[in-house]
């Protein structure tokens, strides 16, 4: 898989910790295979949105990557609950149900971005750039903020 | 069987095969199956109810679900019953999620059930109204089987859909 340029904590040069969610074991290992080449740490894992929240609140993560179509609670309501107990929360859907509806309901509900399933990883790469924003920082080999 | 029913879901596992595998896929065989299914390997059941009902089975043998999944990966993946399991369902979740994107934009709406394990060695048997089609699509990895039998909803309103 390809190699990106580490993105890092602005604060304190750590590597990004991430909090994915999805139901799909297979889904939540491609995650975090992308989250590797991204020079990010998996920080937890959960697999349905009742225990996303609580991971949230133990974790602490800098970014979330939540699944919309999960058993017992689904992502977008899992999305808003976490938001609305912490308002910085970084929450960015991953979904293979793109559709303009679901967008604007996640958006809508606190969610950062969306990025459709099949995820590609340059798309995922920018995102989390972007959702970093002055948070984050592309560290390149020499160790120097790009 | 309505072929814009069935083009959103041949788009989509062409997209998903395609940029998983990193690898050229083509259309192989195609046929419509008039007695139930028969089912090749480990395949997931995905029931489609509103506008749009019927299901799709997503059929792969255990041999080409290991290889796909491994692709998906970037990494050799030891087989398993439960990596089998989940290749064939987030494959089966990826592209019908996708489908229902495309069809969702046109107007239709309707839900998608989650995938569950099909495991009789014989389907439903199809009906007059909701004949099913086989395709099959001949990837690096081995050969990835879609049965679809949808047909529109008594309820839905064809200019619904023109309209938007």
């Amino acid at each position: 898989m390809e190699q990106f340029v580490p993105v890092k904590r602005s604060k304190d040069g750590q590597p990004v910790r991430y909090l994915v969610v999805d139901d799909s074991v297979f889904a939540r290992k491609n995650l975090a295979r992308m989250i590797e080449t991204f020079g990010g740490q998996l920080a937890g894992e959960a697999g349905d949105g009742m225990t996303a929240i609580s991971e949230y609140d133990r974790i602490n993560p800098d970014i979330v990557l939540m699944d919309i179509t999960m058993p017992q609670m689904e992502g977008i309501e899992a999305a808003e609950k976490i938001v609305q107990k912490h308002p910085e929360a970084r929450v960015v859907m991953v979904s293979s149900v793109g559709y303009q509806e679901n967008i604007v309901a996640a958006l809508q509900r606190g969610a950062r971005h969306f990025v459709q399933k099949p995820v590609k990883p340059e798309v995922l790469y920018e995102v989390i750039k972007y959702v970093m924003g002055e948070d984050g920082t592309v560290v390149n080999s020499a160790g120097a903020g790009v | 069987m309505k072929m814009e029913l069935i083009q959103p879901f041949i788009n989509a596992a062409d997209a998903v095969l395609a940029q998983g595998l990193q690898s050229p896929m083509s259309v192989g065989n195609l046929s419509m199956e008039e007695e139930a299914y028969r089912r090749k390997g480990m395949a997931a059941l995905i029931w489609i109810t509103g506008d749009i009902e019927g299901r799709i089975i997503f059929d792969l043998d255990p041999e080409t679900a290991v290889r796909v999944a491994s692709k998906f990966a970037g990494a050799d993946l030891p087989e398993s019953d439960e990596l089998i399991r989940e290749t064939v369902f987030e494959l089966a979740n990826q592209v019908i999620g996708n489908a229902v994107t495309s069809l969702n934009d046109q107007g239709f709406h309707f839900r998608v059930h989650p995938p569950v394990l099909h495991t009789s060695d014989h389907g439903p048997k199809s009906s007059e109204d909701t004949e099913a089609l086989v395709i099959c699509f001949e990837t690096g990895s081995g050969h990835v089987f879609m049965n679809i039998a949808l047909r529109y909803s008594h309820t839905h309103k064809p200019e619904r859909a023109a309209a938007v």
